[in-house]
């Protein structure tokens, strides 16, 4: 449970990031918001055995985690907690698919291997892009975002409440299991039983504070909305950086790049 | 007429597993006033407070603001005109940031931005939170949780402030402060608390609750005195008057 709550506490970070005050930061959340949404689009559309198309579309993240000035090995720590996720998706392909798809100086390479190289890859690049998105906007900024781009309000409300009360939930949960391991000795009062009644009580504790928080909603006159007094301004660089990346994007995905540059090269 | 005026008339509330949390509660208290709420755990003062804004309505008996009397179809104007201070700061701060969590109710009222502008930088001064502004409201401390959750319900403009455990958990100058500020608003207000230290510094009138009845109703002075009132309600003297526990006087 501590684990959870220092990987919290880095959450915040993460939310501290998007305060800073650079280009990137300075767009309007929609531009980002839908340039990452057409990065993402192009990045899994590709065919299961792509690698080398692929390589391209990293620039972006990279040209953001610069020009955003943000700390690189913060982002890949926090890509490593997810990873074990991607790793395990793959991991059975090089045995189910032994068809030899590459031959690279007399090591022949099967289309397991690649298409797990693929899915690595995308991983990589998709996870990059949101944590850059959420880095430079704003878990907040992200959902005012989702809103304004036509998201019904009951979908953002439940996202923003979700994220603002995680860390009071754990904060919670955090006190419920020292408590618990004060009073438990050798493995007594660790089992399923107590965990299955703390459980419990969390849920119950969970639903007495959604209520208390509803009242407290009322009483300020909520009617289903959160209105936002952030005020978004689609400005002409704010077009141009949506545009750009974007019709980038579309020439990465269908034009292979690195094939083309390597023809170039034997060409010549 | 004020609208700063709370009546309660022969109120009852009992809760779905029959316990009968308010017995004929009546009182009236008028524009300007600030009356403490005391009782011991489980008296009823949480109920009865529920009932000032309409998060319970009245089974029997009833609720008056000023002059409109608490029904569903007045909700909305009883919650404009009465600000409600949660016991827990963190059920009332649900925005990302200080400032959206101040500019809540006044965007809700349908205010246009200017306006909500003023009163977000009205309130957060009035609390003296302006350097909070831009904070996540889940990182403050706690006497900074309580102040911002003072000013998102100051941003409203209410007429009446009604307070659930205002000085619980708050440190010895955080609680300080506290008294400062409840002394420089002239709100009428309502107090439910155990420190009843605070109420010889803020309320002049103090009501006092018991297994949901009201046992007594009258200035704060009087009733503190009243050794036997304040045993059959589980109280006891505030600390301040009584005798030196070094020279016993």
């Amino acid at each position: 449970m501590a684990d959870i709550a220092t990987t919290l506490f880095d959450l915040g970070r993460l939310d501290r990031l998007a305060c800073a005050d650079t280009p990137v930061h300075r767009l309007d959340p929609r531009a980002k918001l839908l340039t990452t949404l057409v990065f993402l689009l192009c990045v899994v559309s590709f065919d299961r055995y792509s690698v080398a198309g692929l390589l391209p579309f990293s620039l972006y993240p990279v040209a953001i985690i610069a020009v955003a000035g943000l700390p690189a090995g913060f982002l890949f720590k926090k890509m490593l907690m997810v990873a074990p996720l991607a790793l395990l998706v793959g991991i059975a392909n090089p045995w189910f698919d032994q068809v030899p798809l590459l031959d690279l100086g007399g090591i022949t390479i099967s289309g397991g291997w690649v298409s797990y190289a693929s899915i690595l890859l995308r991983f990589l690049l998709t996870v990059t892009a949101t944590l850059t998105l959420i880095a430079t906007t704003g878990f907040h900024g992200v959902c005012v975002a989702l809103r304004r781009i036509g998201v019904p309000a009951a979908m953002t409300v439940q996202l923003l409440l979700a994220y603002r009360y995680l860390f009071v939930l754990v904060s919670e949960g955090a006190r419920m299991v020292r408590a618990r391991s004060l009073r438990s000795f050798r493995r007594q009062g660790e089992g399923f039983a107590p965990y299955a009644s703390l459980v419990g009580h969390l849920l119950l504790r969970t639903i007495d504070r959604a209520q208390r928080i509803h009242h407290a909603m009322l009483a300020r006159g909520f009617s289903g909305e959160l209105h936002s007094p952030v005020l978004l301004r689609f400005r002409p660089t704010d077009t141009i950086f949506l545009l750009g990346w974007s019709m980038l994007f579309l020439l990465f995905r269908l034009v292979n790049l690195p094939q083309w540059l390597g023809r170039l090269v034997v060409a010549g | 007429m004020s609208h700063h005026l709370v009546e309660l008339t022969d109120l009852n509330y009992t809760y779905p597993d029959a316990t009968q949390a308010l017995d004929s509660v009546s009182f009236r208290i008028t524009h300007g006033e600030s009356v403490a709420l005391v009782g011991a755990n489980g008296a009823g003062k949480s109920t009865l407070l529920m009932h000032l804004n309409g998060a319970l309505l009245a089974q029997h008996g009833a609720v008056r603001i000023g002059d409109i009397p608490a029904t569903r179809a007045t909700l909305p104007e009883i919650r404009r005109s009465v600000g409600m201070v949660f016991q827990d700061p963190d059920d009332q701060l649900f925005m990302p940031t200080v400032f959206e969590d101040v500019a809540f109710g006044p965007l809700n009222l349908g205010l246009p931005p200017e306006e909500v502008e003023r009163r977000v930088n009205d309130a957060l001064a009035r609390v003296g939170a302006e350097g909070l502004r831009k904070r996540p409201s889940h990182h403050l401390s706690g006497g900074e949780k309580r102040n911002v959750a003072i000013a998102t319900v100051l941003a409203m403009q209410p007429d009446v402030l009604v307070m659930d455990e205002p000085s619980s958990s708050l440190d010895p100058l955080a609680r300080r402060r506290l008294i400062y500020l409840l002394n420089s608003f002239d709100h009428t207000k309502i107090i439910a608390t155990h420190d009843l230290d605070l109420v010889l510094d803020v309320c002049r009138r103090t009501i006092v609750m018991h297994q949901g009845r009201i046992m007594a109703d009258g200035p704060t002075g009087e009733i503190f005195q009243d050794e036997g009132l304040l045993r059959r309600s589980h109280l006891e003297k505030p600390l301040r008057l009584q005798a030196c526990p070094v020279c016993g006087r």
